[in-house]
């Protein structure tokens, strides 16, 4: 059975030291290994970011794609392989400002994969500009008197489209984290797992210690009921979606593969693409 | 006796033009005829003239006419609009209802058509009416409509086809009264030889599936989306999905990751979602993973004339990309190309490792012609270079599979998530041939040669097809649905005794300037005919190195099909 060593590679990553997506790299080894995965059953699929990178750091099959394209390009992984474990990854910028209309999308359609976003409300790669996560009067380059627009908050976005699966960790709290991610792949259908992810080099204002210092963790709360769309919905808003652990779940929604009529059990990867004579027999006869 | 025959049926959008043209077509067909269909229709839904203009006849022809010899008319404005084509003494039918007028030049017959078909039941069957006097018109018996009718309203019991069929013999008996029957108009019968009757956008669609498509995402846009509407139909009995994204971006990078993830994967566009596609048909050129797009043209930019013909995303298509990569683009112009151009493509895309856009236009993917009996066996699925568990795990750097090793054709083995050994990374950023970033310069020069490379001396078997005259005077060179009209403008240019030659391009990219450059040899003169008013394939010419003294365009944008008698009068002024 792989360990977490199976899914490192030797690759350094280019990450500046410090840099919460560390973390979340070895929180999504220690999750893979811990579910009993093989590295060639997962497909990492990223955009583009510093946390884009991710997919070349993971030793499994990886796809570092273009920006903010990652939850399409994953979900075509998915559809050709239906066995393979999909994971898609990357920023704030990627999934929620070139990519929003992806992700509202892959919620609606529910294919059985996981979405672990580095949130660190900034564009890191492209050298502080403000993100669709930072603050309404977060300075950045392009906000020097102050960002003018409002935040947008990724779980109430996700909890709105109807997703199935729902957590928030921080980079600092990486046991909870890995737990975090074990579940969302473990959930047959779209997960999120949105992560609190510093930047140290350009955003001075969401740092290790604003996240300690905000942050609500659910899992303080003993009657806590993630099932309850109305509960999740109020932790989220209670705490303007500062707040981590699995937010939500919905076990009675089907995944999107399970769904399509007619699709094959077996891979379509793997399938034997001959046509059969009757088929396409029966096709040619509506044009007799 | 007539060898062949214009028809046209006319009326406003949503009234059942689109369904008289069709039964009458197919009809015709299954006698054996040759049948080519051409739909006017407006961007609007319900409303607006539309018309369905067949052209029957005994030898095959892949364009309309300039004339019509028998127009039904379901309002005034179809007379009003389409009279002037109406030849000499032809045959205008009309329903009594709108006190119908026509000009003396023609025969008008004015029938009940509303009031027939409400005797017989509803007054949705005029349609019916109108066929079964059209039939008496052309000396056609009614029974050539029973298998159609039948077939069509079957499953709505068996009073609905005989009250049909009951429509189209009293339209014929009315006819006949009227004294409609005459033998100038009556078309000499057909030997009975079986076609199919069909589309460019149907044979894509049953091409894709003799492809061994699996997963088709794709976002709609006319006049791409029957091929999507088609597969959604057909691809559960493979096993396969059609997925309708939320854009043209999200469906060209689901198509890659289907293609990376080991599946023959399809999108099918035009030309505004193929502009969008831009930034991934890159990504896909720089993974090296095979993708296949269709991008059936019509009229642009911007949302330009989209119910219109035109082909003009040609530039777009070979260099819409930012940067630079391999990309092979094909350009079928019948029905028969369309349904084998897809087995193709796929193999391309997997030999070279590239994406792959097929170029139809509006008038090929829309217009209903006869098409030969398609083959299926003769597909063949070539997956190109695939290494197994023990080659990949061979051909390891770094404990991972080199995906990108140097080779002397460009192209490398792949793997598939889920093999094991095959692990390796695929990125957008330049690599090493692990597939991991390096951005060192000689590697970055090595990798965009071995990319590059891979087509380098490729020229797509049959990009060149030349009939005509071997020693011709003008050379006529055409791309797409053009096909038929300047095969027939040759045609008869040569009866004339004019020296003419016609070269088809079925592929631009790479281009075939070797072998265009041999077709047009010899020649006095080279017309580049195509819709579009910039000339993009005679620029593509002379960017690719195709040397001519002599070449002029033919051009056509005003969103209607060259006719073949326009270019034939058009070349008669050249010569
Ligand atoms: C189409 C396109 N537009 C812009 C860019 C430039 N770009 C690269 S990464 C990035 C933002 C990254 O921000 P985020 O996703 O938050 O990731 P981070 O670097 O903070 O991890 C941008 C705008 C690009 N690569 N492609
Ligand atoms: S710039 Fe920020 S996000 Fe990027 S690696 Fe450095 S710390 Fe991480």
């Amino acid at each position: 059975m792989a360990t977490v060593k199976d899914f490192r590679n030797d690759v350094r990553p280019n990450w500046c030291p410090g840099c919460g997506d560390f973390s979340v790299q070895a929180s999504i080894q220690r999750a893979l290994a811990a579910l009993g995965k093989e590295p060639h059953e997962v497909a990492v699929i990223s955009g583009i970011g510093c946390s884009g990178r991710i997919s070349g750091y993971v030793n499994t099959y990886g796809f570092h794609g273009v920006h903010g394209r990652s939850l399409p390009t994953a979900q075509g992984v998915k559809l050709a392989n239906r066995n393979l474990t999909v994971i898609a990854s990357g920023g704030d910028g990627d999934g929620f400002g070139i990519g929003l209309n992806h992700f509202m999308h892959a919620v609606r359609r529910n294919m059985d994969i996981t979405y672990i976003v580095m949130d660190n409300q900034i564009y890191g790669l492209t050298k502080g500009q403000h993100s669709p996560t930072s603050a309404h009067g977060f300075t950045a380059k392009t906000t020097p008197s102050g960002n003018i627009e409002n935040a947008l908050v990724p779980s109430q976005v996700a909890l709105a489209a109807g997703i199935g699966f729902l957590a928030q960790g921080f980079s600092s709290e990486v046991n909870q984290l890995v737990s975090l991610i074990e579940q969302a792949i473990q959930y047959k259908g779209f997960s999120l797992v949105n992560v609190f992810s510093p930047c140290v080099t350009y955003n001075k204002i969401n740092t290790y210690d604003f996240f300690r210092d905000n942050v609500f963790n659910l899992e303080q709360l003993e009657d806590y009921d993630a099932t309850d769309y109305l509960t999740a919905q109020r932790a989220i808003t209670e705490h303007n979606g500062l707040v981590t652990g699995v937010i939500y779940r919905n076990d009675n929604k089907v995944a999107y593969e399970d769904q399509i009529p007619g699709y094959e059990e077996t891979p379509v990867a793997q399938a034997n693409l001959e046509l059969s004579e009757d088929v396409f027999a029966a096709a040619l006869k509506e044009y007799a | 006796m007539l060898d062949q025959l214009s028809w046209k049926v006319g009326g406003q959008q949503g009234e059942g033009v689109e369904s008289t043209g069709e039964t009458f077509a197919v009809a015709l067909n299954r006698q054996g005829y040759y049948v080519y269909s051409f739909r006017h229709f407006s961007s609007r839904i319900k409303g607006g003239h539309s018309n369905d203009k067949v052209r029957v006849s005994l030898k095959r022809f892949r364009a309309s006419t300039d004339y019509t010899d028998v127009l039904l008319a379901f309002d005034q404005e179809t007379i009003d609009l389409n009279v002037g084509e109406v030849r000499n003494g032809g045959i205008v039918i009309a329903d009594e209802k709108f006190k119908p007028t026509a000009p003396d030049n023609v025969r008008l017959f004015v029938i009940p058509l509303t009031k027939i078909a409400e005797e017989c039941g509803s007054a949705i069957m005029k349609n019916m009416v109108s066929l079964g006097a059209s039939a008496c018109a052309l000396g056609l018996p009614v029974d050539i409509f029973t298998e159609v009718i039948e077939e069509r309203f079957r499953r709505k019991g068996q009073k609905v086809v005989d009250q049909n069929m009951e429509a189209i013999q009293r339209g014929y008996d009315y006819m006949k009264e009227l004294g409609g029957a005459d033998p100038e108009f009556a078309l000499k019968p057909a030997d009975g030889t079986k076609r199919l009757f069909m589309m460019g956008n149907d044979a894509l669609g049953l091409g894709a599936l003799a492809a061994g498509v699996r997963v088709m995402p794709a976002y709609p846009i006319t006049p791409a989306s029957d091929v999507m509407e088609y597969l959604i139909k057909k691809l559960p009995k493979v096993g396969g999905v059609v997925v309708q994204t939320e854009d043209e971006i999200a469906a060209m990078t689901m198509t890659i990751g289907a293609a990376y993830g080991g599946a023959r994967a399809l999108t099918c566009t035009s030309g505004p979602g193929l502009a969008l596609m831009m930034e991934a048909i890159g990504l896909s050129g720089m993974t090296e993973t095979p993708t296949v797009i269709i991008d059936t043209q019509r009229g642009g930019p911007s949302t330009g004339l989209p119910t219109k013909q035109e082909q003009s995303d040609f530039l777009a298509a070979l260099f819409g990309t930012h940067g630079e990569i391999p990309k092979i683009v094909l350009t079928p112009a019948t029905p028969e190309e369309c349904f084998y151009v897809v087995g193709d493509a796929f193999n391309l895309a997997e030999q070279y490792q590239c994406p792959v856009i097929i170029m139809t236009d509006l008038q090929l993917s829309l217009s209903k012609q006869s098409t030969d009996i398609l083959d299926h066996k003769a597909v063949k699925i070539d997956r190109g270079l695939i290494a197994s568990e023990e080659e990949a795990t061979a051909a390891q750097s770094h404990g991972e599979f080199n995906r990108y090793a140097l080779t002397e054709s460009g192209v490398s083995a792949r793997t598939f998530p889920g093999m094991k050994g095959g692990i390796h990374k695929v990125t957008g950023v330049e690599h090493a041939e692990n597939g991991r970033p390096a951005e060192g310069a000689p590697n970055r020069q090595n990798m965009m040669d071995k990319r590059l490379g891979k087509l380098k001396d490729v020229e797509i078997p049959g990009s060149v097809v030349r009939t005509g005259d071997e020693n011709a005077d003008v050379v006529l060179v055409g791309i797409g649905a053009n096909h038929g009209s300047i095969a027939e403008a040759t045609g008869t240019l040569r009866a004339e005794g004019y020296k003419v030659a016609h070269v088809h391009l079925h592929a631009i990219l790479p281009f075939p300037t070797h072998a265009l450059q041999q077709a047009i040899a010899g020649a006095k003169k080279v017309v580049v005919v195509e819709n579009n008013a910039t000339g993009q394939i005679k620029h593509l010419m002379s960017f690719f190195g195709v040397q001519h003294p002599d070449v002029v365009s033919l051009l056509r944008y005003n969103g209607q099909p060259f006719l073949p008698s326009e270019i034939h009068d058009e070349i008669k002024g050249m010569l």
